[in-house]
């Protein structure tokens, strides 16, 4: 590097600069500067990598040619895949906030700083407590996966406990994501789901729930799809042995869907891709927890919690601090009870966003639409020969599963035909829950009107043939 | 120059409401799509015949305003905010540095930001091959043998260290035995607290007379139950332990695997890998090190890699290559349990893969190096201003990416402290700085780290300005105390948001609580003007 380098992204490499730096350090090389660094520790010589493409130009077409080789949702493909990341409209003004630079470039500035970040996340805690009706909500956690993991792990702490029932209908994916994240702390167990109804088996529940439980997880919906009618009767159950209801939400759902607040949550976690944000290969994923304003249960939070908090004395205006840092790792390293660092921000702001924008009648009028075209869907394709759609008598809100035993096909055979007419199928239960057969989870989202499911249904319909 | 400030700068200063107390006509903002007809008579107002108790009964109470005002509040809000993209922002441990704007606009199109998980690998050739060039790349760049992009953060990535190092032990039917991990007080707090979720006791090693631990502590703390030591080098404190390898060889000899945080990999990139220093795993930030933006504190990635010996513990899926097809194995093996959903912050790969392919290897070095010149000239300004000192006089190595002060001499001669200091900054226009991770062994600390990205004169601006705010202490030490005065607000209270009586997390409990503001109990304060990652 002795005689620099020139590339618009390291200003002080280009020769002149880097001598002038030099030169007001007295140092010969910068080299000098890497002291501290055993000679043997060094690398010789330049990395083994692909030469530089430094003309933004050139990186564009790379790069754009390469991500061109995805089949996205979008234009001539329709995607009916769910489980847990939904593709939903993502409306202007969301995608507008969420590239401003001042936000997406800000990190972790301070009261004064980045007051308009803190706003923004504080709105965030805010219409997320209208939805799920609860007075606390954290910053964005990594997913909703994570959010269980520390609701589950709050729930422990705060009942001195060490059990936790979870709905045996629960993803794979979720249930090893929280499995190993609760390992040193607390043994997860699972509840029988129903198979004649499809919801979390309530007698079994009973039968399990004891006074070491520390925490019931409902889901609702569940990740097959059904709304669990039962939820108060689980929070009830729950509540009769000592032990906290987490329930487990989609946000979007909570325009028709009472909040959990009102059925006996006490803790409620969810994903808040749906509100807003792209899909991004599950890269959209950001969670969140929320609880009433008890202090045992503020007290137990890993995540950094904005408090609003006004001006001194009695002058105008307020501003918003992070409170009681103390419980989080970032105070107190590993006495906190969990970690912190960073998160999904970025993506608390843009549903906020897209929270600000629906209001309170654009949120129930979606649902219902939502509703009734997953309603839809599924009546069309029950339909079809051969073709099950077990639950359908129960309530569900965008997800069910369908059960193509009958046919012959596998899912797997089904979904290679459905690409064939740029349709990306539900999601192969098969592995997951081989109870189930042959199985998929479709998703059904506002993106899906009649010509959209039509499409779905008639490519089913030669697939299944 | 501003009348109000006389700094030459004062914020965007809306006196914005919060969202909900906007008021005026209620208004529509956005319509959800209308439902065909053929739907809606098939099947009739579903929503409206679930059952009493699981209906909601009344509709949020979400604003309702009409799309303008929602874009304009939200405008505004991100106007009272300091990225890195409006201000000098050389926040320490954070490695701040520009993200270019070219990979955003690839990153939001619909064949990248429009793909779902769990589409057939097929349909996913774009994402699958930049994932796996990018582990190529990484394994050159560590001297790794394998990547995870799983992990959503630093701090997750560690934790995913941890479990590496758990499974390892469990696998060797030393789980039980090797129930400890050995740290150092200057790194992360991640690099404590996250094996402690994952079930280790945690030993931490305190710095020495240099700064940095001492090969005589970890041979005290190692013995058959450590499990593995993780680390951060060059520390929070900007000072690279040289006795490094002499680490890992004592864990390794005790038979415990070795983790190197490398968040802040910046000032090393194409200099030391941490895979030639007998490292095990690493992991470093896309979002900070590779240029991938931070987010307003995330959207993370951890890039996690290991040797050959713990490959097969990585979590799943794995992306694999045929030599002419990408695709996903998910054949659970000996993985640790999943991480995070699906694949991990995909997009900040993307940016971290443009990142990297721009600079090329050569570019790569003169990151690293420009920020140890960049840091050694912060120093060497700093160093003479009246009021800061260096810790571990005794040290006289160069630092590396970043540096810890103190204003300790200047806290002792006019009371002012550090966190004023942080604060005044703001009415010059740039970030605040970092003041120190627990534990806060250097007094009145502040922490700086100007990254490749700056020029000289926006270093001389952030010099300009501690110089000045070190000159008012003296001359005007309310000035200070009293800070900020031209930022988007005015100081705040620190203590209400401490108080269970007072604080407020949502605006319903801010319009339940806020009449026991008058009774708050004023003490401590708090993270009034905080702020770090
Ligand atoms: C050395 C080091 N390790 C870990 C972390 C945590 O990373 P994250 O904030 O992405 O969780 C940081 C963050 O600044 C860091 O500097």
């Amino acid at each position: 590097m002795g005689d620099g380098f020139t590339h618009p992204y390291v200003p002080n490499a280009a020769p002149a600069p880097r001598r002038k730096l030099l030169d007001a350090i007295g140092v010969d090389d910068v080299t000098d500067l890497y002291a501290a660094i055993p000679e043997a520790l060094r690398v010789e010589g330049l990395l083994d990598l692909p030469p530089a493409l430094p003309g933004e130009q050139d990186l564009r077409r790379h790069l754009e040619e390469t991500v061109a080789r995805n089949r996205s949702c979008t234009g001539s493909w329709l995607n009916f895949c769910g489980a847990g990341c939904a593709q939903h409209y993502v409306p202007a003004i969301v995608d507008e906030i969420v590239h401003r630079g001042e936000l997406l470039t800000a990190y972790g500035g301070g009261t004064y700083s980045d007051h308009g970040k803190n706003q923004a996340l504080f709105e965030f805690q805010s219409l997320m407590g209208e939805l799920v009706g609860m007075e606390v909500v954290s910053t964005p956690t990594y997913d909703a996966g994570a959010a269980t993991g520390s609701a589950v792990l709050m729930a422990c702490r705060i009942g001195g406990r060490s059990r936790v029932l979870v709905p045996e209908s629960m993803s794979a994916d979720r249930r090893a994501q929280l499995r190993g994240f609760t390992k040193p702390f607390a043994t997860v167990e699972t509840v029988a789901r129903d198979p004649g109804t499809g919801l979390v088996d309530l007698a079994d529940l009973r039968g399990k729930v004891s006074g070491e439980t520390a925490a019931v997880v409902i889901e609702s919906p569940g990740y097959l799809g059904p709304i669990e009618t039962g939820a108060a009767e689980a929070a009830a159950i729950a509540h009769e042995a000592g032990a906290l209801l987490i329930a487990g939400v989609d946000p979007i759902s909570l325009g028709v869907l009472a909040a959990p607040a009102d059925w006996g949550a006490d803790l409620v976690v969810g994903d808040l891709q749906p509100l807003g944000i792209h899909m991004y290969a599950g890269g959209g994923n950001g969670g969140f927890i929320a609880s009433r304003d008890e202090a045992r249960f503020v007290a137990e939070y890993p995540s950094i919690l904005f408090s609003i908090a006004p001006a001194p004395g009695n002058a105008p205006g307020f501003g918003f601090a992070w409170s009681t840092m103390e419980r989080t790792s970032y105070d107190t390293r590993h006495d906190a009870t969990d970690y912190t660092g960073t998160t999904q921000w970025i993506w608390g702001i843009g549903a906020a966003v897209y929270l600000s924008l629906m209001g309170p009648d654009g949120m129930a009028e979606l649902g219902r639409g939502i509703m009734q075209r997953a309603c839809y869907a599924a009546e069309r394709i029950a339909d079809l020969p051969g073709v099950a759609v077990p639950h359908l008598a129960q309530p569900f809100f965008k997800e069910f599963t369908v059960d193509f035993s009958a046919t012959g096909k596998t899912v797997a055979a089904i979904n290679r035909a459905l690409l064939e007419a740029e349709i990306h199928g539900g999601k192969d239960l098969s592995g997951e829950f081989p109870a189930l057969g042959q199985s998929a989870l479709y998703c059904v989202t506002e993106l899906h009107g009649a010509a959209e499911i039509e499409r779905l249904v008639s490519a089913l319909g030669e697939a299944v043939r | 120059m501003s009348e109000r400030t006389g700094t030459g700068f004062h914020a965007a200063r809306w006196d914005e409401p919060l969202i909900d107390e906007i008021g005026g006509e209620a208004g529509r903002g956005l319509l959800p799509p209308q439902v065909d007809e053929a739907i809606a008579d098939a099947v009739g107002d579903v929503a409206a015949a679930l059952p009493e108790g699981v209906r909601r009964e009344s509709p949020p109470a979400l604003p309702a305003l009409p799309q303008h005002r929602v874009l304009r509040h939200f405008l505004r809000l991100s106007q009272m905010s300091m990225g890195f993209d409006v201000t000098a922002d050389m926040m320490g441990t954070c490695t701040m540095k520009y993200s270019p704007k070219v990979h955003e606009y690839v990153a939001r199109k619909p064949a990248f930001a429009d793909v779902h998980p769990l589409q057939d690998p097929e349909t996913l050739q774009g994402t699958l091959e930049i994932l796996y060039r990018f582990n190529r790349m990484m394994c050159a760049i560590a001297g790794m043998d394998a990547f995870t992009f799983q992990p959503a953060s630093g701090a997750q990535g560690i934790y995913t260290n941890a479990c590496l190092i758990r499974a390892w032990h469990e696998s060797r039917g030393e789980g039980e035995q090797r129930d400890e991990i050995i740290t150092t007080a200057f790194s992360h707090p991640a690099d404590a607290a996250t094996p402690a979720v994952a079930g280790f006791r945690v030993i931490t090693l305190m710095p020495g007379e240099m700064g940095f631990a001492e090969v005589d502590a970890l041979r005290a703390a190692v013995s058959e139950r450590t499990a593995g030591l993780m680390l951060t080098n060059p520390e929070d404190t900007g000072q690279y332990n040289p006795h490094i390898r002499e680490f890992v060889d004592i864990v390794h000899e005790a038979g415990g695997l070795c983790a190197y945080d490398q968040a802040n990999g910046n000032p090393l990139l194409g200099v030391v890998r941490a895979g030639d220093t007998g490292f095990d795993m690493c992991q470093f930030n896309l979002h900070k090190t590779f240029s991938a933006p931070h987010g307003a504190i995330g959207l993370g990635c951890a890039a996690v890699g290991v040797k050959a010996h713990l490959e097969r513990f990585l979590p799943r899926p794995i992306v694999t290559f045929d030599g002419e097809r990408y695709g996903l194995d998910h054949e659970p093996g000996d993985g640790i349990e999943k991480i995070r959903a699906f694949l991990g912050n995909v997009h900040a790969v993307l940016k971290a893969y443009a990142w990297v392919r721009s600079l090329g290897p050569e570019g790569l070095r003169a990151v690293a190096e420009t920020a140890v010149l960049n840091n050694n000239y912060m120093l060497h300004h700093i160093r003479q201003i009246p009021g800061v000192s260096i810790p571990w006089p005794a040290n006289t190595w160069p630092k590396l990416e970043q540096v810890r002060y103190s204003w300790e001499p200047l806290y002792e001669e006019t009371g002012v402290a550090s966190h004023d200091v942080m604060n005044r900054m703001v009415d010059f226009g740039v970030q605040h700085y970092m003041e120190s991770h627990v534990p806060m062994l250097v007094p009145q600390p502040f922490t700086l780290e100007p990254g490749e990205s700056l020029t000289i004169e926006e270093m001389d601006h952030v010099l300009d300005a501690l110089r000045r705010i070190a000159g008012e202490a003296r001359d005007v030490p309310d000035t200070v105390k009293s800070a900020p005065h031209g930022a988007a607000i005015r100081p705040v209270d620190g203590d209400v948001p401490n108080d269970p009586d007072c604080w407020a997390f949502t605006a319903r409990a801010y319009r339940r609580k806020r009449g026991n503001w008058a009774n708050v109990k004023r003490g401590a304060g708090g993270h009034g003007g905080g702020g770090y990652g």
